[in-house]
């Protein structure tokens, strides 16, 4: 009997833990005046990053924050605003962090410029390569001469 | 004899990019990504109108922030580490230090009793119910703590409690300084 209870109650806990998190998960309604803006809103929500959660959109973040982002992007695609005046009117509150894809600036011109040095100095260590190369001294002086004939009279008489 | 030392420099070449490499990525090892630096910071408190916690009816405007300096405290009840913190403000506040709070998308009732549970170290206490004044300083969490000089300019951000610790060190510096 106790067994049972035992069982039981444990086997209610983990049916509960299964349905808490879709009782909670709610999802937000948007209603749009049309394609264009229902678009332009799931991009945005899409490429704007939730600060307080480092590293989920405003869109899949759960976090009270991103959901106040997202009211705030609505509002602001309702009101016929470009996806520019959008990105602007975020960053103007919180930074580039709020961006995945960063403008170039001092800081981050690194991410651009980093790779084209990486390949412009492969090139001219291959460069430097080739060149000492061909600058090698490839004629044979006398007796490397009378020794490559002498090798090459062998083989040739097997 | 130069040659030989050319050649020396480029064989150390990796070795160098490795250790660039390696103090960069070391740097970031003591870097708190969750602290954000404030874009409002050398600005205006940006204009908003906000009702007071205690008086409905009674509205400020973002005008209070001029004549003395001051800090702009963003706090919930939600949020335990402004329980923490509460203690060190009512501190301060009896040091003279002119303390300004945000109630920040929280809950009327439970703001009131929290300060007169806890004591009240505010001089005004702005009710943002739903955070969008918040939004417009730039807000993503609480507590946050705004330093503000007397024409209204903000000159630094607290993200997170302000212990004595962290006074001593480093914000009464910045407080003395503001104008």
């Amino acid at each position: 009997m106790q067994k049972l209870k035992c069982f039981l109650s444990s086997f209610a806990l983990l049916t509960l833990c299964f349905y808490l998190p879709l009782a909670s998960a709610a999802i937000d309604t948007f209603q749009f005046d049309n394609k264009a803006q229902d678009q332009l809103f799931h991009h945005l929500t899409k490429i704007l990053r939730c600060p307080k959660c480092q590293n989920q959109n405003i869109a899949d973040s759960n976090a009270s924050l991103a959901k106040d982002l997202r009211n705030k992007t609505y509002e602001l695609v309702k009101k016929g605003q470009s996806k520019d005046q959008i990105v602007a009117y975020m960053v103007e509150r919180y930074g580039n962090f709020i961006r995945y894809d960063p403008p170039m600036t001092p800081a981050t011109i690194f991410l651009w410029i980093g790779p084209l040095l990486v390949i412009l100095i492969g090139f001219y260590m291959l460069f430097e390569l080739t060149r000492k190369q061909k600058n090698q001294d490839l004629a044979l002086d006398d007796t490397e001469m009378n020794r490559l004939k002498t090798l090459l009279k062998e083989n040739v008489g097997k | 004899m130069l040659i030989k030392h050319k050649k020396r420099i480029f064989l150390l070449m990796p070795a160098l990019f490795f250790l660039v490499v390696c103090i960069f990525l070391f740097k970031g090892l003591f870097k708190d990504p969750h602290r954000l630096v404030s874009t409002r910071i050398g600005k205006t408190v940006p204009e908003f109108t906000l009702p007071d916690l205690f008086q409905p009816s009674k509205l400020h405007h973002s005008s209070i922030f001029k004549g003395q300096k001051m800090l702009l405290n963003v706090w919930a009840t939600w949020c335990a580490t402004c329980y923490a913190e509460h203690n060190f403000l009512n501190k301060m506040a009896n040091s003279d230090i002119y303390i300004v709070g945000m109630s920040y998308k929280d809950d009327r009732t439970k703001a009131i009793r929290w300060l007169k549970d806890l004591k009240n170290p505010y001089k005004i206490t702005l009710f943002d119910k739903d955070g969008m004044v918040g939004m417009d300083l730039g807000v993503y969490g609480a507590p946050e703590t705004f330093f503000i000089d007397s024409k209204g300019v903000i000159r630094y951000r607290q993200v997170g409690d302000i212990s004595p610790q962290i006074w001593r060190e480093k914000l009464s510096e910045i407080y003395k300084k503001m104008e």
